[in-house]
């Protein structure tokens, strides 16, 4: 399939040897870090390295961003990989070619034998508060070479760009402690300090190959490098986005269902009876309607100390859920349980929806410990008459007891009233049944899911959305 | 400027002519896919101008603008082309008799009893065009896949006629406002470009070059105050058209700064959900002056 057109039909050796060889190599990094770059996407990225001039480095990041890189998350690994790829190509260039930028005590560090720490404060707070990048590298230098001066170098790089930030008093928090002068004192900008760090870090490594003269080992991006940089609200916001896009899906993937299946059952009952009228003989099959899945969902959510943390994902995933499902109890739990339903009904607004939740629904009894045990029985009574094979238990929470009776026999009643129980649990699965988890007592009645990061939500919902009797 | 743009700063400019201020890498992209002949695909949250650059691109090309608004349930009938019936009924009524079937099928389904709708029309064209798929994310799957035909190569497949294919090299814009994945096959075959809502400076700029009138500090507060606002989880944060009308409001209002009064009483013109209301009015409005005039003055 003639999937690349160039208007002039011209060979592609415009460029030079070796940037081809190392943009296929940077595509097979793109590759292993989940970016799904085929060969379709490599040559129209050459294609547009020909019409722009690749000198130009934003413009030659720009343009491969935007034939490799197709959608905001793949964006995201794709900065992080162009990073990492090319500061690599460029050191190890420099080893190769022997090039140092600064040799011994001379250029920058001599320049500045005492430097003012109070001065480099500020001037850094100046800085990130609508400096430029150069500037900004430039500042990272320079405190750099200050803090290796007193020695207080650990030797592992993530540990020095956290010293470093922290002996510069850079703080995302206001702190009216300061001088009305000072520009630290409305707090600095997040994203700012982030970048900061980055070029800390990345100065800090180049040092460190200046040094050693090898690259250090290629580190793959960890969850945390993947994540979006944002603040909680913004969380929220993909969550539901997530969950939005996933209500889409439910549908088409329902659809589907349908299509496989349309010719599968006979309903016995009405072809017999459509028999009667030729004469008893089956002319006329009649299928079983096959009627989209309406789930009845039965929410609990833990929001007790223990999972704080995850809670108020939780308490999004409970409230994006509300917004897809029309049928659908929401409980919130700690000691007692406490139906929230109505409040979810009563309020649209995620926030109003938490506050009310910690105003009004009495979960805490006497300690603020999770009582397992007790919410079983609670909610057995709570729904009893309501449960059927068609509906769908789903927990939240990270089944520590805090030593308390699990009351797993509840739980196991409950699960065998509910057509399907599952649980999902904010813990990474290392840590279940270590200390006071009981999961597997729990696990034994129920399908249980990790899940603190929207991907593994996304898991989990396609396995809601898969029909109950599926093979 | 000229029509045929050969630099990306060209397409900056020539955007820039018709009132559309471009980042740089909307400029680069929308080079690229001209000088690539592919498509875009331009995502990013409401209101940030992405139809808006298919008109500007338009105007700036000197090229007319073919646009197809996506929605659920849209089909080819609706977007490609559908036979006229009626006509065709009436041209096998009005033969009738003399005719043999073989001549009137032939004749039945030729060019002259196409319908055709906007994807044909952009093909069929004599004189380039820009060709823009509007919320592309709203159809359903099907009808993505029947694009990348015409995506790819620039033709359509019709049974009864054959291959149409394009006769110029149209500079085609899907946007999405990533209400659902889109599928592999689309993406790979488009550029890809996030747009998102601009920076302080940016929209500034754009403010000002839509509502000249307004006092320089007025919209630099403003453009802040709708920068906090969007920081907000917010139904439905403002878009720059909204910045651009509170703008316009408060000229109308003569207004000197920004102040608290005058931020509750003009704030639906840029929130426009209730809860939204609330919540910008609790987070927001109490960062603001309570005084008007000289104090808010001095502060900004």
């Amino acid at each position: 399939m003639p999937v690349r057109r160039r208007p002039d039909g011209r060979p592609p050796e415009a460029l030079p040897e070796g940037l081809a060889a190392s943009l296929v190599e940077f595509a097979e990094e793109l590759r292993a870090e989940g970016v799904g770059s085929g060969t379709a996407e490599l040559l129209d990225a050459f294609a547009v390295l020909d019409e722009i001039s690749w000198t130009a480095p934003e413009d030659f990041r720009e343009a491969l961003a935007a034939t490799l890189a197709k959608s905001q998350e793949d964006r995201r690994v794709f900065e992080l990989v162009f990073e990492r790829f090319f500061f690599r190509a460029a050191e190890a260039a420099a080893i190769r070619e022997g090039v140092r930028e600064r040799g011994g005590d001379d250029g920058i560090d001599a320049a500045h034998t005492d430097i003012d720490l109070d001065e480099l404060r500020r001037q850094i707070a100046a800085a990130l508060r609508g400096g430029s990048e150069s500037l900004m590298r430039d500042l990272a230098r320079l405190a750099i070479s200050a803090f290796a001066r007193r020695d207080e170098g650990s030797g592992v790089i993530g540990v020095d760009v956290q010293r470093i930030r922290r002996a510069l008093g850079l703080r995302p928090e206001p702190r009216p402690a300061l001088p009305p002068d000072d520009p630290r004192r409305a707090g600095l900008p997040r994203e700012a300090l982030r970048r900061f760090e980055a070029l800390l870090r990345r100065e800090l490594e180049r040092g460190q190959i200046e040094r050693t003269e090898q690259l250090p080992p290629s580190r793959p991006l960890s969850e945390l490098d993947r994540a979006l940089p944002s603040g909680p609200l913004q969380d929220l916001a993909a969550v539901h986005r997530v969950v939005a896009q996933l209500k889409r899906r439910l549908k088409t993937q329902g659809q589907e269902t349908r299509g496989h299946r349309r010719h599968a059952h006979v309903d016995v009952r009405r072809t017999m009876r459509a028999s009667l009228q030729t004469g008893g003989v089956p002319v006329d099959l009649r299928f079983k309607p096959v009627r989209p899945r309406r789930p009845e969902i039965y929410v609990l959510c833990d929001v007790s100390t223990s999972v704080t943390s995850a809670s108020v994902f939780f308490l999004s995933v409970l409230h994006a859920l509300h917004d897809s499902f029309r049928k659908m109890r929401s409980f919130v739990f700690i000691e007692r349980i406490s139906e929230v339903t109505d409040v979810f009904d009563r309020e649209r607004d995620f926030r109003a929806v938490s506050e009310a939740i910690g105003r009004d629904a009495g979960v805490a009894d006497v300690s603020g410990y999770t009582d397992y045990g007790r919410v079983w029985s609670e909610f057995r009574e709570l729904v009893e008459d309501d449960l059927h094979p068609r509906a769908t238990v789903i927990v939240l929470g990270d089944a520590r007891t805090n030593g308390r009776d699990p009351r797993a026999d509840v739980f196991a009643e409950i699960a065998a009233r509910a057509g399907r129980t599952f649980w999902l649990n904010p813990e990474p699965r290392l840590y279940w049944n270590y200390g006071d988890s009981v999961i597997s007592s729990y696990e034994r009645h129920c399908q249980a899911f990790e899940c603190w990061t929207t991907e593994q939500l996304e898991d989990f919902v396609k396995a809601l959305a898969r029909p109950a009797h599926a093979p | 400027m000229a029509a045929v743009p050969d630099s990306v700063p060209a397409v900056a400019d020539g955007l820039r002519a018709v009132g559309y201020l471009p980042a740089d890498s909307t400029a680069l992209v929308a080079y690229l896919a001209y000088k690539l002949g592919k498509p875009i695909l331009v995502e990013g949250p409401a209101g940030v101008g992405k139809t808006e650059l298919a008109k500007a691109l338009a105007k700036a090309l000197e090229r007319r603008l073919v646009r197809l608004q996506c929605y659920e349930g849209l089909d080819e009938a609706k977007a490609l082309y559908e036979w006229n019936y009626r006509k065709q009924l009436l041209r096998i009524q009005a033969e009738g008799q003399g005719a043999g079937w073989d001549d009137v099928q032939d004749d039945i389904f030729g060019e002259e009893f196409l319908l055709s709708r906007p994807l044909m029309d952009a093909i069929t064209s004599e004189q380039p065009i820009v060709l823009l798929i509007d919320e592309i994310d709203k159809t359903d799957q099907e009808f993505e896949a029947m694009l990348l035909e015409l995506l790819s190569d620039f033709q359509i497949s019709i049974p009864e006629l054959g291959r149409v294919e394009a006769r110029t090299r149209p500079v085609v814009l899907l946007t999405s406002n990533n209400s659902r994945e889109l599928t592999e096959a689309l993406k790979r075959r488009c550029l890809y470009l996030w747009l998102d809502y601009p920076t302080l400076e940016h929209e500034l700029e754009i403010v000002r070059l839509h509502v000249p009138e307004l006092d320089r500090t007025v919209a630099r507060k403003l453009v802040e105050v709708i920068g906090m606002v969007r920081e907000l989880d917010l139904k439905k944060p403002p878009s720059i058209a909204e910045s651009i009308d509170w703008a316009r409001a408060l000229l109308l209002l003569g207004a000197r700064d920004v102040d608290a009064d005058l931020f509750r009483e003009t704030l639906s013109i840029i929130v426009k959900h209730r809860t939204d209301l609330d919540v910008v009015a609790e987070r927001v409005g109490v960062r603001l002056d309570p005084a008007a005039g000289v104090a808010g003055q001095t502060q900004t």
